[in-house]
C-alpha cells in the first residue's frame, strides 16, 4: 500500500465532487430535510428524541452506500478501474483512498444533519455530540464499504440502484427502527442479531441514551467496524487485475 | 541492462476465449525496441484483445506474452509500460490537468509531466475544461496523454487517431516518431490502412489471426502492389484459396 497513491485517490474523489455541487447538496440537504420533517410529522420532542438519532445512523449509511456502488460500477464500467490495474496502484489505496473521501464526506453530512437536530429541532441528547460523530462516520464507512462490495455483483447502473433495497431495506425493518427488535418474532431478531445494521443503529440509541460510553457502545462500535472492514476485503477481493 | 537486448513484446502460442468463443488462435510475432508497430486489422477481430493481454489486463488461455522481459502484467511493469484504450478511460467530471495530475501521483510521474503530456498531445486551451465537455477527438487525446505519462519503454494505443482531422493525425504521428527515435517501442492499433505506411512494422490481423507480420514495404512488396489496403485483400484471398484447396 502506496500512502501517496492512496492520498491522491482522497484528493481524486473529493475533486470530483467539487465539481459537483448537486450531489453534495443533496447529500447533505436531503438528510437534513428529511430529519426536519420527521420531528414536524410526530410532532412530539419524546418520540424524535428516540428516533432521531437512530436515522442519523441511518442516513450516512444508505447515502454511502449507493453513491459508493454507482461510483465504483462507472469506475468499472468506464475503463478507469482497469487503467488504475495496469498501474502501481494497489487495490487497498484504491478502496482506502475511497473510505478516506467518503469519511470526510459522511463527517460534513452528520455534522450539518447533527447540528441542525441539536439547535433547531431540539434534539435531547443524553451522551457526547462526539460519540455521535464517530459512530455515524462508522456507519457511513460500512454503507461505502457494502456498496463496493455489492457493486461487483452489478452489472449495470440500474442493478446497482436496485441493491439498495435489496441490501438495505431489510437491515432497516430489522434493526429496530420499525418495531423493538425484543418485540419481533424470535426468528426475526435471530435475523436481525447478524445484520450490522442493528448494531449501527443500536449504537447510536446507546449515545443518545447513555451519558457515558458503556460496554453496549463499544461493542457495537467493534461490531460495525469489524463488518466494515471485512466488507472491505471482500470487496478488494472483487477488484481483479485480469479480467475475462 | 541484459533485458534492453531482448524484444519490447514476444507473444507465443496465444489463446484467448472470451465469451465462450476463441477470439485469438495461436498468435505468434515479436516487437523489436524502439520501433512503432502497427496492428492492422478490421474491427472485431481481435486487436484489443491481443492488446490487453500484452498489457496484462486479458485472462488468457495458453500461450505466453513476454514484455519487456517480464511476464505480461508483472508488478514491475507497471511503470515501464504506458496504455491507452480505445474507449477513453478518464474521469468526465474532471478537467484535463486534474485527471493528469491524479495519474502522474498513481505513476509516481513528476508533477512537470503534466504540463509536458498537455503539450504533446496539444491540449493546451483545453487544459483546464472538464473532460466531459471535450469533443471526441480532444477526449481521445487526453486519453492518449495519460499514456505518455512517467518515461514508458512500451506504450500501447488502442485506435488513438479515431476521430481525429488529418493536421491532428499527422502531428500525433510525429510524435510517435519522436518517441521511438528515442528508444520507445509504440504498438499502435488502426483499422485505416492509410496509417499502415507510417510504421516500421505491420501486423495484419483477421478472425483472431495474424496475417502478414513484416515492413510496410516488404507487405507491398510481396503481395506486389503498392496499396496496403490491395495487400490485406490479396493476403485474404490467398487465405480463402489455402483453406478451400
Amino acid at each position: 500500500m502506496s500512502m501517496v497513491i492512496t492520498l491522491a485517490t482522497t484528493r481524486r474523489i473529493l475533486a470530483q465532487l467539487r465539481h459537483d455541487y448537486g450531489t453534495i447538496g443533496l447529500m447533505v440537504g436531503v438528510p437534513s430535510v428529511l430529519m426536519i420533517l420527521l420531528r414536524y410529522v410526530f410532532d412530539q420532542p419524546t418520540l424524535f428524541d428516540r428516533i432521531g438519532p437512530m436515522l442519523l445512523g441511518m442516513f450516512p449509511f444508505v447515502i454511502m452506500f449507493i453513491v459508493t456502488s454507482v461510483g465504483t460500477l462507472r469506475e468499472r464500467a468506464g475503463g478507469t478501474l482497469e487503467r488504475l490495474m495496469t498501474m502501481p496502484m494497489g487495490r487497498l489505496d484504491l478502496l482506502v483512498g475511497y473510505a478516506l473521501a467518503f469519511g470526510v464526506l459522511a463527517l460534513a453530512q452528520v455534522g450539518v444533519v447533527l447540528a441542525i437536530s441539536l439547535t433547531w429541532l431540539g434534539l435531547d441528547l443524553a451522551g457526547s455530540g462526539w460519540a455521535l460523530l464517530l459512530v455515524a462516520v462508522l456507519d457511513a464507512l460500512l454503507g461505502m464499504a457494502l456498496g463496493l462490495f455489492a457493486s461487483a455483483f452489478a452489472r449495470s447502473e440500474f442493478q446497482a440502484v436496485q441493491f439498495m433495497p435489496a441490501f438495505v431495506l431489510p437491515q432497516a425493518l430489522l434493526c429496530g427502527l420499525i418495531m423493538p427488535r425484543d418485540q419481533m418474532a424470535s426468528w426475526l431478531e435471530a435475523i436481525s442479531d447478524v445484520l450490522p445494521l442493528t448494531y449501527a443503529v443500536d449504537a447510536m440509541q446507546q449515545v443518545s441514551r447513555e451519558p457515558d460510553v458503556g460496554g453496549e457502545l463499544v461493542r457495537d462500535i467493534v461490531v460495525v467496524a469489524g463488518c466494515t472492514l471485512l466488507a472491505l476485503l471482500l470487496g478488494a477481493a472483487t477488484l481483479r487485475r485480469r479480467t475475462p | 541492462m541484459m533485458n534492453s537486448t531482448a524484444p519490447a513484446v514476444r507473444v507465443a502460442g496465444l489463446r484467448v476465449r472470451r465469451g465462450g468463443r476463441e477470439v485469438l488462435h495461436e498468435v505468434t510475432f515479436e516487437v523489436p525496441r524502439g520501433s512503432i508497430v502497427g496492428l492492422l486489422g478490421p474491427s472485431g477481430c481481435g486487436k484489443t484483445t491481443l492488446i490487453r493481454s500484452i498489457v496484462g489486463v486479458q485472462i488468457v488461455t495458453s500461450g505466453t506474452v513476454t514484455v519487456l522481459g517480464e511476464p505480461a502484467g508483472a508488478p514491475s511493469l507497471r511503470r515501464r509500460v504506458g496504455y491507452a484504450t480505445q474507449q477513453p478511460a478518464v474521469y468526465a467530471d474532471l478537467s484535463v490537468t486534474e485527471n493528469l495530475r491524479y495519474f502522474a501521483s498513481v505513476l509516481g510521474a513528476p508533477r512537470s509531466d503534466v504540463d509536458r503530456v498537455v503539450a504533446e498531445v496539444g491540449l493546451e486551451r483545453q487544459r483546464d475544461q472538464l473532460v466531459a465537455t471535450l469533443s471526441g477527438g480532444q477526449l481521445g487525446r487526453a486519453n492518449l496523454a495519460v499514456a505518455l505519462l512517467g518515461a514508458p519503454e512500451l506504450v500501447v494505443l488502442d485506435e488513438p487517431t479515431v476521430g481525429l482531422d488529418p493536421v491532428l493525425r499527422q502531428e500525433l504521428w510525429a510524435l510517435f516518431r519522436r518517441l521511438a527515435d528515442r528508444g520507445v517501442t509504440l504498438i499502435v492499433s488502426s483499422h485505416v490502412m492509410d496509417e499502415a505506411g507510417r510504421t516500421d512494422r505491420l501486423l495484419l490481423m483477421r478472425e483472431g489471426r495474424i496475417l502478414a507480420d513484416g515492413t510496410p514495404a516488404e507487405l507491398r512488396a510481396a503481395s506486389g502492389t503498392d496499396d496496403l489496403e490491395q495487400t490485406f485483400l490479396n493476403l485474404i484471398s490467398e487465405r480463402t484459396e489455402a483453406r478451400t484447396s
